[in-house]
This record gives structure tokens, sequence and C-alpha cells, in this order.
């Protein structure tokens, strides 16, 4: 399978990136790890007239803790992630999630910048955005922008970036004592998209409280969705064996599945419940370690 | 458009001219005739046709040609010198780690890169570590015999 035909630019630079997508105009995509948009552009489900190749921009790859962040160039790519110290120290959700995304070939060049950009609720990370609650640093010609995760998904590979914005840093609130994650999908097989996925972030007060918490759903909606019912019900509260239950329950009624090759909508929305409960057990047990 | 690139493949410097749209594995097969690197699926998920770009294991039916411009490459040519077997080769035919053969040269590619993060790995992590690379014939067992014994044999080659 061919691409139909495109013409290649190398971005050198943001502001050359800037200035290519501003001259090409609309039927220019930028392309970071490529292993979003290269197969859609083989089976020709898109048929973008230029190509900015943009993973050759220096100074966009690194994992950092700073002004109590943890910021993520956009150009890092999964692997890097992977193998990351501090993320898998303090942020083990990553390690969870990067384990299961695609394979370890493909992982060499998928980026978490181009994984949110593209904007598919099938892909991993936007859950992990979701339950982490992050901030994405957008830059353009206009200038820089801090867009929260809840105002980026619109649609179907539709996000809040103007054509010619680019992700350059993805930041999350830095971990704290009490502070636990977790993340699991299903998946029929290696390199597959979720049957249904879990992120769960939450931290723990003195007392054993959940002060914050955050849950994302992989794959069972058009849109990356959060489970903010359920948010709701564990917030403030010492989280239970019963409420666990309650909120997999809320999990299998407020997803949006549908029925395809990966299983039936009563079967989606019993994984959904399933995971929610264990990855709100694991993401506690983790919080008290 | 036409890119002309320059690049390292299998320690050979060249300069190629290449349409925007080639993808790398078929640079590799149709412009340099290197026809170990396979097409199986042409979709990033069997990994026939695994290389090794600047170190890293990658699929190259996913993976423009004009992207390789200023890296060095090694397909399963360049793993060994003429008439010698890289170590990964060696097991995989010790173990009987193929039948048909046409996953291979990406397993051994694979497994390169693999070994050179994890040099000791547990069986659980070989058989993820080689998840992105699809088998039909061997049941995968020999393969993982294979990777541990190149694992051992690189181990007691670096001592």
């Amino acid at each position: 399978m061919i691409p139909s035909n495109f013409t290649y630019h190398k971005a050198k630079s943001l502001q050359d990136a800037f200035a290519l997508s501003t001259s090409l105009g609309e039927e220019a995509k930028y392309m970071s790890g490529g292993h979003s948009l290269l197969p859609m552009m083989k089976l020709r489900f898109a048929t973008p007239e230029h190509i900015i190749d943009i993973s050759k921009i220096e100074g966009l790859s690194y994992i950092k803790e700073e002004d109590n962040l943890l910021k993520i160039g956009a150009l890092t790519t999964q692997t890097e992630m992977e193998r990351s110290p501090l993320l898998i120290d303090k942020y083990p959700i990553f390690k969870d999630a990067s384990k299961l995304i695609a394979d370890p070939a493909v992982r060499n060049c998928g980026t978490i910048g181009g994984n949110i950009a593209h904007g598919d609720a099938a892909n991993d990370q936007p859950s992990l955005m979701l339950a982490l609650r992050a901030n994405f640093i957008a830059e353009g010609p206009n200038g820089k922008r801090a867009i929260s995760v809840d105002e980026f998904f619109h649609g179907f590979y539709m996000t809040a970036l103007e054509p010619s914005e680019i992700i350059t840093e993805i930041q999350i609130p830095q971990a704290q004592k009490g502070s636990g994650s977790a993340y699991y999908k299903v998946e029929r097989k290696v390199g597959d998209y979720a049957t249904s996925g879990v992120a769960v972030a939450l931290v723990l007060d003195d007392t054993g409280r959940c002060s914050q918490i955050g849950i994302g759903l992989t794959n069972v909606s058009t849109v990356p969705m959060r489970l903010s019912r359920a948010e709701e019900l564990l917030s403030g509260q010492i989280i239970t064996d019963a409420l666990i239950q309650e909120a997999g329950k809320i999990a299998s009624e407020d997803c949006e599945p549908s029925s395809d090759l990966r299983g039936s909508e009563a079967y989606k929305r019993s994984v959904t419940d399933t995971l929610t409960q264990r990855m709100l057990n694991v993401a506690l047990e983790r919080a008290k370690q | 458009m036409k890119h002309e690139i320059t690049l390292t493949i299998n320690g050979e410097a060249i300069t190629r001219e290449v349409d925007s749209r080639l993808l790398l594995v078929h640079f590799i097969r149709e412009h340099l005739s290197l026809t170990g690197t396979h097409i199986g699926c042409d979709t990033s998920n069997c990994g026939a046709c695994t290389i090794l770009l600047d170190g890293k294991s990658i699929k190259s039916c996913t993976y423009l040609a004009v992207r390789a411009d200023g890296s060095d490459i090694t397909t399963i040519e360049g793993v060994a010198p003429d008439g010698s077997n890289h170590i990964v080769q060696k097991a995989f035919h010790d173990q009987h780690a193929l039948h048909c053969g046409f996953c291979t040269p990406g397993m051994v590619i694979r497994t390169i890169d693999f070994l050179k993060h994890n040099p000791n790995p547990t069986e659980e992590e070989i058989r993820w570590g080689i998840s992105g690379n699809l088998c039909r014939c061997t049941g995968y067992n020999n393969i993982v015999k294979a990777v541990q014994q190149a694992a051992d044999e690189m181990q007691k080659e670096s001592v």
C-alpha cells in the first residue's frame, strides 16, 4: 500500500514549521512519529497534499519535574517514557500504558504529542491525560497557550488545536505523597486498539480520604471520556469496596461503547465495570505505599 | 517531488533520489536490492520489515524513505560480516527457531535491539520484547529459546 501523492517538507524549528503550515494552508498536516497518520495515508483514509515533518525539531524530547509539574516534551517517544526512571518511580501509570501501546518497534517511533494530537479515543494516552488532569502547551504562529485536557478533545479526530498549532509540552500536576495511578486495557492481541481501557489517578490525604481523583476511559466513546459521575462519588471519601463497586456500576452505565469485532456493547460495558474496579484498587494500593 | 537523501546502510554511505511518498521498505528492497527485509502485513503489525534505524528497531513499512535522510540503517544483510552469522542468527539456527523463515530477518533484528536494552531477560520479558513480530510457523517456543541462548552467549562474550 502506497500513500497518494504528497510533498514532504522537513521543519528544522517550530518557527519553520509554523511558516510552512501557514503558507501551505489546510492541506498540510504535521507528522511526528507518523504511526497513526502514515497508516491512514497508506489506506487512503487521509490524503494530505503536504506533510510537514516535525520529528527532527530539537529540544522537544524530555521528561522532567519543574514548578510542581511533570513536564513531558511532545516529541518524547513511547519507548523513552517506558524507560524513564522518573516515570517508573513516581508515575507508574505510564509504565502500565507503554507496555500495552502498540508494540516495541512502533513505540520506538510513536510520540506522546502525536498520540494526543491525533484526537482518537481509541489511543491510550488521552485517557491517561484525563485521569492525570493534564494541560497541553500548544504553540503556533500567534504564540503559546495552555489547553486543559477537558477542553481539548472535540470529536472524532477533532481537537482544540488550530490548523498551524503544535503541542509542544504536556504538563501534569507533580506526584505527591499519597499519589497512586494505574492503567489497563483489554486488547484482543498485541497492537490492537482497546476493547476497553481505564486510567485512574488519585491522591489520598493524611487521613486516607481521596482528595483528588481522575478517571479516563479508552475506546468506549467517540471522544475520550472522563468518568465524571464516579469521580464525584469518590472525591472526599474514604474509598471502600462498596464505593469501588458503585464506581464500576457507574462506568458500565456511563460509557458509550458500540458493538464491533472487539465485542458487543453489553460485553464492553461489563469489561469497563471490571477494569474500573481493578484500576481503582491498584491505584489505591500504590497510593498507600 | 524528488528529494536527495544521504544515509549509511550496512556501513556503506549512499546518496539517492526518492519521492516524498516512497516507503522505506520499498527503498530498501527495490532501490537498494536488499531483499532480506520482508513485507508481510504492510500495516505495522507483523514486524517482517523490521530494521535498525540509528540503532532502534522500527517497522520500515511505516516510515517514509525521505525521513531516513542522515540516518544509519542496518538490515539483516548487515548484522554480521559476509560468510558469518551474528550470535542471534546462530542461536536461531541452533534452536530451530524458524520454519519458513519469512519472519526471521525481522525477528533477528528486533532481538538485537531488545537484548541491547535488556541483556538478561526473563521468558516473559522476551515474549513482550518480540510481541510486535509475528511468526505463523513455530509457535514461538523455539524463538524464545533462541533469544535466551543469544542472551547467554552475549553475556559470556562481554565478560
